[in-house]
């Protein structure tokens, strides 16, 4: 009984999967394809098209991918560094020290995670206008740096309390500051929970379309999500080129997630709801 | 026994200085502290949620174009907005649609694969990775470029229909079948809902399902008994984070369908950012968004209340049952 049910777990786990992962199995072979290839019901091509991915590459007269590509990893590195940094210090105020309306400020702060972000979107947008800061990064890069975002805070709070406090106490009693065992303890402690914050960090700015589509507007200082969006609006698109270049630019989360894939999964499971 | 005394009076003493040093820590000088270590959060609370959100119900009152200074006008974008814009109320009833599939097909499915994955098998992890990747993507325009390509008249989906004989639609271009496609790429994105449900069935001990083997439940009563009220408050906690982002849903409409086709799939946020960055009626979008902030409110609440019927709390006298 114990391996029949197993045979059957394996088998919905795997046919699952594949159902899972066909669109993107397709989207590889599509990749290749002839346009009028792409409308036979065919995984592969017969001729795989690698012309799709120069040509692709180069669809705008302007700037080739590289350049889009520069500008996303040019915003994920002011994200991730604000985010991680940010999101540590705010977590260890909630979760270590003890001040006047923690508790308020804290229910606040998981509030905030319900709130609909179309309500502040308008007088944000007018701020950053009113600061000459639209088409620019700093509308995008700028709010990373207050935390991080609610949900990060909550996430590293939860870890911090799981360590136990002996540690903070004895360096306490050594004459340590809260500074000092913020640097010296707490930091190193909560690497791995800040590799997860990293990670989530990264792939979703790098998916958060609606902040790029409203504040950036000159091909120039194009990401790669706005320069699919301009392949896209072309009025004869190379459906196979086109194909080819979502590929390339959901890679580098596709990579992350490989090498990470351990932090990413175990990382929400173990810290995320832990209280 | 005189050193045992001694012993304890001596952990007495330094659990006292301990105590002292907690009390010393606690009072004084953290306060300051902990202002100055969630400052970062704080200044952006206050600067980029606070202030806009007063600043949203203002201009909610007024006409606005951003290039001249806001004009009050009172009600008037509200009584509009509910008397005399069938734009909103046909928005409204696309994502209440919306909404309304998309949430308990998540919780479904996101439910059912992560009690399928909460087993020891080999190769677990590699069934996770496949099971989360498009997740991962999921939101990206990559993917929605993607999606209509797959469900366009000559897409791949109608081929493999074609296999069977049945004649496929332009499933996109079709008003009937467009916020179709839109809910399944939804949910095709059920990863994260499903890894906070595995979260909380490892937390679930082992020895209540162990017990009522011994007992002699079937597995569909353990599920009933011991599964479901054990996972009520992950599955609360993911209802009301499903209902909110679903509220929110923009990319797949504003890239695949632009709204329509005869605004089929013309959401709410595509309508409220239409209104504030195309037409610059910032006033009007403002108040369209109070009205958001007010449904989700309003269902969160209704969430909440309805919660102490079906969530169960181990807290509150769970080892009695």
């Amino acid at each position: 009984m114990k391996l029949k049910s197993k045979v059957t777990s394996h088998l919905f786990l795997s046919l699952f999967s594949l159902l899972m992962l066909y669109p993107v199995i397709w989207w590889v072979g599509a990749s290749l394809k002839k346009t009028e290839e792409l409308s036979l019901p065919t995984i592969w091509p017969k001729t795989p098209m690698w012309e799709n991915y120069s040509k692709g590459w180069h669809f705008s007269s302007e700037y080739t991918f590289a350049h889009f590509f520069g500008n996303s990893l040019l915003m994920e590195l002011g994200n991730v560094f604000g985010g991680v940094l940010t999101a540590a210090i705010v977590a260890y105020g909630f979760g270590r020290l003890s001040f006047k309306l923690r508790g308020f400020w804290f229910s606040i702060l998981l509030l905030t995670m319900m709130l609909p972000g179309q309500v502040t979107i308008v007088p944000q947008y007018i701020l950053f206008n009113k600061l000459g800061l639209v088409d620019s990064y700093v509308p995008l890069v700028l709010p990373h740096f207050f935390g991080g975002g609610a949900f990060f805070i909550f996430l590293l709070v939860q870890f911090i309390r799981g360590i136990p406090r002996d540690l903070d106490e004895a360096a306490k009693i050594d004459g340590a500051s809260v500074y000092s065992i913020f640097l010296r303890i707490i930091f190193p402690l909560i690497k791995p929970a800040l590799m997860t914050v990293a990670i989530f960090t990264f792939i979703w700015s790098w998916d958060d379309f609606f902040a790029q589509v409203l504040y950036i507007s000159s091909v120039e200082k194009f990401t790669v999500g706005l320069a699919l969006r301009m392949f896209i609006d072309q009025f004869d698109i190379q459906w196979g080129q086109l194909l080819a270049m979502s590929l390339l630019s959901v890679l580098p989360s596709m990579l992350i997630f490989l090498f990470a894939q351990k932090h990413f999964v175990e990382g929400i499971a173990t810290t995320g709801l832990k209280g | 026994m005189k050193r045992m005394v001694a012993e304890t009076k001596t952990t007495a003493e330094a659990e006292k200085t301990r105590r002292a040093v907690r009390k010393r820590a606690k009072t004084g000088d953290t306060h300051l502290a902990g202002y100055i270590f969630i400052s970062p959060w704080l200044i952006g609370f206050l600067l980029l949620t606070l202030w806009p959100i007063a600043q949203s119900f203002y201009l909610s009152f007024t006409d606005y174009s951003l290039l001249e200074d806001p004009v009050w006008v009172g009600t008037e974008n509200y009584v509009n907005i509910f008397t005399n814009d069938s734009t909103f109320t046909k928005s409204l009833g696309v994502t209440f649609l919306f909404v309304l599939f998309s949430v308990p097909l998540k919780l479904f499915f996101s439910l059912l694969v992560a009690m399928a994955l909460n087993q020891k098998l080999k190769g677990m992890n590699l069934y996770r990775t496949a099971i989360y990747f498009p997740s991962l993507i999921g939101g990206s325009i990559a993917v929605a470029a993607l999606w209509r390509n797959m469900f366009g008249l000559d897409g791949y989906i109608n081929q493999v229909l074609a296999w069977f004989g049945i004649q496929g639609v332009g499933w996109i271009s079709n008003p009937d079948t467009s916020l179709g496609t839109l809910i399944l790429l939804n949910t095709w994105q059920f990863g994260s809902t499903m890894v906070i449900f595995l979260a909380g069935l490892k937390q679930i001990p082992q020895e209540l399902y162990e017990s009522a083997a011994v007992d002699g439940a079937a597995k569909i009563r353990r599920f009933i008994s011991i599964t479901l009220p054990m996972l009520s408050p992950v599955m609360f906690f993911n209802l009301i984070l499903g209902v909110i982002g679903s509220f929110q849903t923009f990319t797949s409409a504003f890239i695949i369908t632009k709204g329509g086709p005869v605004n089929s799939t013309y959401v709410y946020a595509l309508y409220l950012y239409e209104k504030a960055f195309k037409h610059y009626q910032m006033g009007y979008a403002s108040a369209l968004a109070w009205i958001l902030l007010a449904i989700v409110a309003l269902l969160t609440i209704v969430n909440f209340a309805a919660s102490r019927y079906w969530v169960f709390y181990e807290s509150e006298g769970g080892g009695t049952k």
